[in-house]
Parts: C-alpha cells; sequence; structure tokens
C-alpha cells in the first residue's frame, strides 16, 4: 500500500498505465466542474503532474463503510480511483494491510512525518453520548479526531454521517453522534456529503487540493460549491416532465413507465444539492431518478429525519390530524362556551328592553 | 322614560344577530356598496359609503360577540362606542340611508346591508339619535293615526269628493269583504284620485272592498325611524281592523315602505302569521287582468318610462306587474338604464323624506334620477308610490324639469275598457 | 437550523400548528354567528323559493348590470386575483399533493406554464388593486390595519412561490421553507382577518339570497 512520497502524481499515474490523453480529460472535468476556460486545462494538468504525493489519513468512525465502497469497488479502474490510489493513503483500517499495533504505528508516522502537511479524510460520525460505543485500538474517536486533526493542513469530511452526523445522528440519536465539523473547529472542514458521496466529487476536491493547494469554495453547509451548486431537480433530465406537469402517481404506472416526474411520489430532487443529475454513477451509466426511484435527498443535513421519503415534498408531513382533531374539539368547546355566554348576553339585551314609546324618543336632559 | 346612550347599546345587543354577524365577517372593504349608493355617486363623499354607516353597529358586535373582538377591547385596540358617535353617525344612519337596498344587490359577499341599518336604526332611536322630523312624523302617527296628522274626517272629505266625483260609492267599514284597502298620507293629501282609481277598478272587476275607519293609514314611521315597538302598535291598528272586518286581503297602497311594512315586517312585529293576505295594489291589479275581471283599452302614445319605487321593486317583489299594464298601455314604454330590481332611488324613502334635516342632501342625491330620466328624453314617468312621486315632483320643480308624474292605478283606472274616458 | 430543516418544520409542526389555528379559528367564528340565532319570518313568502339562497350563493360572483362600468378595477382586478390564485393554488401539481395528503382527494394539475401566468396576473392584480385602494378616496378611508395585513398575507404566498419556482435566488429550499411558512401564517391567521370572507361569504350570500328570495327578488 505504501508508495515512495517522493513520486509526483503525474509519473505515478503513468506507471499505473494511464494515458496522457486520460489524464488530460480528467483535467478537462475538472476545468469544466470549475467553470475555468480550455486555456487551463494545461496549467493544471501541469501542476498535478508536479503535485507531490500528499500524505493522507483516513479515519473511520460511526459509518458502514459504504462511502469507502462507493470509492474503491464501483469505479475500479476509473481515474478517480487511481489518483485515489496514487495519492499516500498512509492510513485507513480498512484498505491497509497492516493491523493491531502496526498499523496505529503507521498511523503515527505519517502523522510525525508529514506535520502540518497531511490530509485528514473522515468518514462516520462521532459518538458524544459514551466514548466505548465507538473506539479504536482503544481509543475514542473523538479522541482520535482531536489529536490527528491537530496536525492535519485540512480535514475532508467524506459522507453524511462525517459531514451531518448522518444516519447515527437521525433521531433519537442513541450515541449523540455529531458530525466532524463539530469537533474540528480550528481547521477547514470540507463536507463532501451523500450517503455514499459521488466518488468524482471526492477525487475532485483532492484534486482540487493538490492542483491549487488550497480548498474549493465552500457553501454554507461546508460542501464545495462546485459540485453541490445546483439541486438535482434543476439538473434533471425528467424536468420537463415536471413543467409539464406530468408525474408518474406509482412506481409502475404508465407515467412510471414513460419516465414521468417522481416529485409526487416523493423525489426530493428540489430540494437537493448535488452532481448526480450530471456526473451520474457507476462511470456515468446513471442515478437513482434515471433508474426511476426518487431522489433520497442523501446529500442533506439530517436527510433521515426530514420527512417520509415517498411522500411528496409539497406534503405535510406533521401529525395533522391528531393536530387538527385537537384544534376541531377546542374550537367547538369554545365555540359553545362563547356561544352559550353570547346568547344569554343577548337574552339579556331583550330582557332589558324597556319598550319604546314616542316619549321616549327624545333625550331628556 | 328617556333615550339615553345605554338603551341605544343595549339594542344593538339586541338586534344583532347571525345575518348580520356574517355580514359583518365578511366584508372586505371593497367599496363597492358605495358605487351602488346614490349618496356616494352624486356626492362623491366616502363617508357616504354604506357599510361605514353601520360601523358603531359592527364595533358592537365586534367587541361584545366575537372573542377576537373581546380581546381587541380588553387591550384598547378597538375603541368602545361613544354617544357621541352615535350622535355623528345620525345623519348617515337616516339621512344619506333611504334602505333601498341596492347596495345589498351589490355587495359581492352578499351582505345586505339594508337589512343591517334597519336594525341599526332601533339603536339609533333608542339612544336618541333619530332626527327631529322622523320623531315628529311618528309621534304623530301614534297619536293622531297619520304621520302628516291625517285625520279620519279628512279622509270623509276625500271619500265624498271622490263619490261625486265618479259617481260611485265608496264602502266604509263593511264587514266579509275582499278587500281593506288602505291609503297613505300623501294620497290622501295629495293624489286622492287613487282612492277613485281603486273604486272605479273594483266596480268593473265586481269585487267587494272597504275602507276602514280604524285603520285607513298604511304608512308607518316605526319601520323609519326604526322603532319596532311603536312600528308595531301601528301595523297591529290595521291587522285589528283587518281581522274585525274578517277581510280576505289587505292591500297597500302606491306607497314603498307602507308594503314592505305590512307584507314582511307586519307578521314579524306581530309575531305570528296574519289570517288574511297582504297584497301590492300591483300585485292586486295585475290578478284581476290576468283572470279577466278588467279589460283595458286605449293607449298611451307619448313616451314614459316607469319609475321602480324601491320597496315595491327591490324588496317587495312587484316589478313585473306594472310592466304588464305599461307594456299593454304605452306602445312608447322604454325602461331606464338601471331599472327593476337595479333602480335607482328617488332619494327620498326610508324616513328621508319626513326628516328636515336631509333636505339638501335630498336634492343632491336626485341628480341620478334626473340624469336617468334626461338619458332617455321622455316627460312623463310612471310610478308606483306616492312618496317616490312627492320626492320627483318637488326634485323636478328644483331642477325646472317639465316631467308629468303619473300613479300607475290611476293610469289604469282611466284606460279600463268600460270608463268613461 | 438549516434551511431544509425549517422547511421540514414549515410543512410539519408548523403546517400542523397553522391548520390547527386556523380551524380552530374557523369553527370558533361560524359557531359565534350562528349562535346570535335569527328570528324566525312569519311573513309569507312570495313563492316557496327552494334554493334562492344557495342560488345568490353563485349568483353574487357576477357584477349587477352597470357595476363592472363603475367599478371596472375592482372588478376586473378582483376577477383577475381571485381567478390566477385559485389557479396557482388548486392547478398546481405540488398544492394538489398537499390537498390530497390532508383530504385524500387529487384532480390533475395543470402545466407549469399555465400556474406560472396565473401567478403573473395574480400578483400584477394584487398590486394594482393595492394602489387603487390607495387612491380610491371610499377603500382608502375603510382600510386599516386588517386591510394590509390581509393584503401582505396573501401577497406573500404568491410572490414566495413565485420565485420559489424560478429560483429567484440561489437557495431553493429557504425559498420554499419562507413560501410554506407564509402559507401557515395565512391559514393561521385566514379566521381571525378579513379573509375569513372565503367561509363567511357563503353564509352572508345564502342570507342575502333568502331574505330577497322570500319576497320574490333575486339577489
Amino acid at each position: 500500500m505504501k508508495q515512495p512520497a517522493a513520486s509526483p502524481v503525474g509519473s505515478a499515474l503513468r506507471d499505473a498505465g494511464i494515458s496522457r490523453r486520460e489524464f488530460l480529460g480528467f483535467c478537462a472535468t475538472l476545468a469544466a466542474a470549475y467553470a475555468l476556460p480550455s486555456s487551463s486545462i494545461q496549467a493544471i494538468a501541469a501542476a498535478l503532474e508536479k503535485a507531490p504525493r500528499a500524505s493522507v489519513i483516513w479515519l473511520s468512525f460511526q459509518e458502514c463503510t459504504g462511502c469507502t465502497e462507493s470509492l474503491t469497488r464501483s469505479h475500479n479502474p476509473t481515474i478517480e480511483g487511481l489518483i485515489l490510489d496514487q495519492i499516500s493513503l498512509d492510513y485507513h483500517h480498512t484498505l491497509q494491510a497492516a493491523s493491531g499495533e502496526a498499523a496505529e504505528r503507521a498511523r503515527d508516522e505519517a502523522m510525525q512525518g508529514a506535520m502540518g502537511k497531511y490530509l485528514l479524510i473522515v468518514d462516520g460520525s462521532v459518538p458524544l453520548g459514551n466514548a466505548g460505543y465507538s473506539t479504536i485500538a482503544g481509543v475514542s474517536n473523538v479522541d482520535m479526531l482531536k489529536e490527528v486533526a491537530k496536525g492535519a493542513a485540512a480535514v475532508i469530511a467524506v459522507g453524511s454521517c462525517a459531514a451531518y452526523g448522518g444516519l447515527p445522528a437521525a433521531l433519537p440519536n442513541p450515541t449523540g453522534a455529531v458530525p466532524v465539523s463539530q469537533i474540528v473547529t480550528d481547521k477547514p472542514v470540507v463536507n463532501v456529503p451523500g450517503c455514499p458521496p459521488i466518488p468524482v466529487v471526492i477525487t475532485g476536491v483532492l484534486a482540487h487540493f493538490l492542483t491549487f493547494g488550497t480548498l474549493p469554495e465552500l457553501d454554507e453547509h461546508g460542501r464545495p460549491k462546485v459540485f453541490y451548486g445546483e439541486t438535482i431537480h434543476d439538473r434533471c433530465y425528467r424536468r420537463p416532465f415536471y413543467d409539464q406537469g406530468k408525474f408518474a402517481e406509482t412506481f409502475d404506472d404508465e407515467g412510471a413507465r414513460r419516465g414521468w416526474c417522481l416529485f409526487k411520489l416523493g423525489c426530493k430532487g428540489p430540494v437537493t444539492y448535488n452532481a448526480c443529475a450530471t456526473t451520474k454513477w457507476n462511470n456515468g451509466v446513471s442515478f437513482p431518478i434515471q433508474s426511476g426511484h426518487g431522489c433520497l435527498g442523501c446529500s442533506e443535513p439530517g436527510f433521515w429525519d426530514v420527512g417520509p421519503f415517498y411522500k411528496a415534498l409539497s406534503m405535510p408531513i406533521g401529525n395533522v390530524k391528531q393536530t387538527v382533531g385537537i384544534a376541531t374539539a377546542t374550537g367547538l368547546a369554545v365555540g359553545a362556551v362563547t356561544a352559550v355566554a353570547n346568547r344569554a348576553k343577548k337574552a339579556a339585551a331583550k330582557a332589558g328592553h324597556a319598550k319604546v314609546g314616542v316619549e321616549d324618543l327624545e333625550k331628556k336632559s | 322614560m328617556s333615550a339615553s346612550f345605554e338603551r341605544g347599546i343595549n339594542s344593538f345587543k339586541e338586534v344583532l344577530d347571525a345575518p348580520i354577524a356574517s355580514f359583518f365577517s365578511s366584508c372586505v372593504h371593497c367599496g363597492l356598496c358605495a358605487e351602488s349608493c346614490l349618496f356616494y355617486t352624486e356626492t362623491g363623499d366616502p363617508k357616504y359609503a354604506p357599510i361605514r354607516k353601520l360601523e358603531p353597529l359592527r364595533r358592537t358586535w365586534f367587541q361584545e360577540y366575537t372573542l377576537l373582538g373581546k380581546l381587541a377591547k380588553a387591550v384598547g385596540l378597538s375603541k368602545p362606542v361613544t354617544d357621541a358617535e352615535l350622535e355623528e353617525w345620525a345623519p348617515l344612519v337616516y339621512d344619506s340611508c333611504t334602505m333601498c337596498g341596492r347596495c345589498s344587490m351589490v355587495c359581492p359577499v352578499g351582505n345586505d346591508l339594508t337589512y343591517a341599518i334597519r336594525k341599526m336604526r332601533e339603536g339609533m332611536a333608542a339612544a336618541g339619535h333619530a332626527p327631529e322630523g322622523l320623531i315628529t312624523a311618528t309621534s304623530r302617527a301614534i297619536t293622531s293615526g297619520s304621520p302628516a296628522g291625517v285625520k279620519w274626517a279628512t279622509v270623509q272629505a276625500q271619500i265624498k269628493r271622490m263619490e261625486k266625483q265618479f259617481s260611485m260609492t265608496i264602502p266604509v267599514n263593511q264587514p266579509d269583504v275582499d278587500y281593506l284597502v288602505l291609503m297613505s298620507s300623501w294620497e290622501i293629501l295629495n293624489y286622492p284620485e287613487y282612492l277613485g282609481a281603486v273604486g272605479r277598478i273594483f266596480k268593473q272587476a265586481g269585487a267587494t272592498w272597504t275602507l276602514s275607519e280604524h285603520a285607513y293609514e298604511a304608512t308607518n314611521s316605526g319601520i323609519q325611524i326604526g322603532v319596532s315597538d311603536l312600528a308595531r302598535e301601528l301595523v297591529g291598528r290595521i291587522v285589528k281592523a283587518a281581522e274585525d272586518l274578517r277581510v280576505k286581503c289587505v292591500i297597500s297602497p302606491e306607497c314603498g315602505h307602507a308594503y314592505t311594512a305590512i307584507r314582511w315586517e307586519g307578521p314579524n312585529l306581530m309575531g305570528r302569521p296574519f289570517g288574511f293576505e297582504v297584497k301590492h295594489i300591483l300585485e292586486v291589479l295585475d290578478e284581476l287582468r290576468s283572470a279577466g275581471r278588467i279589460r283595458l283599452k286605449g293607449t298611451i302614445d307619448k313616451p314614459l318610462t316607469y319609475h321602480d319605487p324601491c320597496q315595491i321593486s327591490r324588496r317587495g317583489g312587484v316589478y313585473e306587474q306594472p310592466r304588464k299594464f305599461l307594456k299593454a298601455l304605452a306602445p312608447n314604454f322604454r325602461e331606464m338604464s338601471d331599472t327593476g330590481t337595479m333602480n335607482w332611488c328617488c332619494g327620498g324613502g326610508g324616513g328621508v323624506g319626513a326628516n328636515e334635516r336631509a333636505e339638501p342632501l335630498k336634492i343632491v342625491a336626485f341628480k341620478r334620477k334626473k340624469s336617468q330620466i334626461e338619458e332617455l328624453g321622455v316627460d312623463t314617468m310612471v310610478t308606483a308610490c306616492a312618496n317616490c312621486r312627492v320626492t320627483i315632483e318637488e326634485a323636478l320643480e328644483h331642477y325646472h324639469m317639465d316631467v308629468e308624474m303619473l300613479g300607475l292605478t290611476e293610469l289604469v283606472a282611466d284606460h279600463l275598457e268600460e270608463s268613461a274616458s | 437550523m438549516t434551511c431544509l430543516e425549517i422547511l421540514t418544520w414549515a410543512r410539519g409542526p408548523g403546517l400542523a400548528l397553522a391548520l390547527a389555528v386556523g380551524v380552530f379559528g374557523v369553527l370558533l367564528r361560524i359557531i359565534e354567528i350562528q349562535a346570535l340565532g335569527r328570528k324566525p319570518d312569519f311573513a309569507t313568502p312570495r313563492d316557496v323559493t327552494p334554493g334562492s339562497g344557495w342560488r345568490t350563493i353563485l349568483s353574487r360572483s357576477l357584477p349587477p348590470p352597470g357595476m363592472m362600468k363603475r367599478a371596472p378595477l375592482t372588478y376586473f382586478g378582483g376577477y383577475v386575483f381571485h381567478i390566477g390564485l385559485a389557479i396557482a393554488v388548486f392547478g398546481f401539481a405540488p398544492h394538489i399533493e398537499l390537498i390530497r395528503g390532508l383530504f385524500g382527494i387529487r384532480w390533475p394539475g395543470l402545466p407549469n406554464l399555465v400556474v406560472d401566468l396565473a401567478t403573473i396576473a395574480a400578483i400584477a392584480a394584487m398590486v394594482a388593486v393595492l394602489a387603487g385602494r390607495l387612491a380610491d378616496p371610499v377603500k382608502r378611508m375603510l382600510s386599516g390595519f386588517g386591510d394590509w395585513l390581509a393584503w401582505a398575507l396573501t401577497f406573500a404566498p404568491l410572490v414566495t412561490g413565485y420565485a420559489a419556482f424560478h429560483h429567484m435566488t440561489e437557495d431553493y429550499t429557504l425559498l420554499l421553507a419562507i413560501h410554506i411558512l407564509s402559507v401557515d401564517l395565512l391559514l393561521a391567521l385566514l379566521p381571525f382577518t378579513k379573509l375569513f370572507h372565503v367561509v363567511s361569504l357563503f353564509v352572508s350570500r345564502w342570507y342575502n339570497g333568502d331574505i330577497a328570495g322570500r319576497k320574490g327578488v333575486a339577489a
């Protein structure tokens, strides 16, 4: 697993059999994502070629390994996967060969060797409820995160768990799970949410860091704007059906077969900022909506707790029936009391009516 | 006892009912009632917007009968109604509203503002804010039997005149007849021809009828001033006479609010349905003609139009009957631009005519009718309400207009087949 | 609180609360009205006129003769606004889903272009009637805080809905959240403002039609 740290990215890629054309193609994708002019492709390529292989430490906390799976398995052997290969992934407890104390030693060495320069990638959330909920080599997640983050140049929170707490933080959040950004507050944290995130987005953020030596511009949720700047809905190929008012009503009706909009089936595309509709998955083959299922909104904060997956966005998600039931009862009760009071008042007015005679028409003061 | 603010507010609380509450709840302040009201259209003064005339009543409802209003009153967001305010409102409620009901036809949310004004006057009168002229008329009606002070002797004199003029006998206090005929003060004083016309028509129709010494006056100042206690007494006189004489039907004369008073409010004032029918004279004429009991001949060829008295057409439902006669008798009968149930009021109904304070305003309001007449270019106008007729004749004089006013009943009588003319 | 959380609150507890307040208010106010009662009418009706009240509920939606000419802005603006709003509220598919979620009834939606044009028309009409309200002496005199509030409560969902639909700012989620919040506010305050006319006008029109119908007049 361990590569000589001096070898730059470019030569490593060529050693791995990536052609110059393929490499430039990746640079072009990157340039387009950042809306840079095509003249910059060469500059990016040159910078990437010369970029020293950065040392990366990958920590996994309360997670399902889906993010790693997404990155390694489904894309092999894509260029994104290889880029990741070519960085110096010094510690990743799922992928590394070492185990036990050797593994932890590798982490120590990587930290000492590139103090202040290494990248820290985290997947999974951090439990604050009880340190025992998740430990690695006897060290609690929060302690390890704090320790490793101390010497990191930047922290990348991969996946919705690391970025927002994700599934572990879903109500009622039994472990007291929190996102990385809540622990690491003195360093830039880039969130790359998604359950799992799109591989090219992860590699793109790395490539950005390698190319420009900086972190990409982030939105208010700490997400790189270039990948999370637009909603799925805006870029969805089914959008014209939404505009025409053509919707699938069930998953097996005529509309579903014709590929109409999935809004009514609960698609969260309109409120989900991600690049699925443009980059797609499995090497550009498809994405959930294309496969006939609405977007779940997995790259949005707290997506588990923002209403049922299969209820249209405009549908009520509270306990309307019960609340309105109580309101109805209250309305009828208060109404009844008011009615009785008003009728009594009116009856009193009637009883207090003194017959008006002609002599009563003028005010005698 | 004396009128007092407290009695007024008590009366407001008493008259507020579900319809009025729904009207106040529905108003969206669109201002269309103003556009339908001749007191606004002819003056351009926004204070005459009909819904605004109800403001003290509305606030009483809001503060007394709604939870929100009770809260608003408690925290000082809704000012209590004051006597000074009622005084300020008196000219709006009495002088600038003839209860013609045009706004009630126009309101897009369906508010029957006229219904509410009628009820509001109960409180205004109880609070002592009824206009002097109406108080005088009402007092006279109660004490002498007629708002104009017409005594039975005066009626008798007119009876004699008509009997002589048309060589007929006018029955008085006859029991078990078909019809009890009533008159308005105006008819007794200004248009006694009405009595002669009715006599001639019933003669041809072979209908039995009578006048009553105890109930000859059809008008009801109690309705106009808004005192149900007095209105009840006035209606009660007619009901008693009709029941004593065991008549089948009481005929309301050519007078708008008299019809409202007897036909629509009467049973409710008495708190029971009547044992006799109440009809407007035009309804009776139409029935007799339909049954072939009266036949018409001849025509009036000059162009003429018909002024719908509000209480008879819009608030009374009698608008087809006069047109049947006019179409038969007047080949040049022309309709005014707004007609039937959407007619414009003469400006003198609903007690405005008896209220001297309203005189200048009434003349201004007449401009609407004036322009309607001018637009049509006729110089004869038929109507079926003596009060409209008096109001219009006075205003025509004021504006130096040469337009002749005719009562429809006389017109019919003049065109009976066996009539001498 | 993230925008998505605001949105979730708006369509979750917020909407439930708004509906609760709205339903409470509507029931209370209907009872308040009806509890005042109405005296029986002893006068024999001219004709047996069943349904005169119901007929007026419909017929009062049309301008009486001559009135359109007298108040063109009020009528024209009123029609465009009400029809435009109805199209936007009941024709837009996501709104129909909301109604389905609440009442279980549904109908086909209209194409977004139609909804969009209706919304623009309704917004324009609202601006026009507001200008009319400020300019017309009668309306200005009749207007108070409640009128401006009712206008704003109605205008806000229209404008925010339009802005959200067209992604007029970067954050669609926030716009959608604000839109739904504005609807929540509208629902909650509807019974306590003149917007209650959407309920009570049926009652008023019925009474008006009934009162006139008994006298043989089609009001």
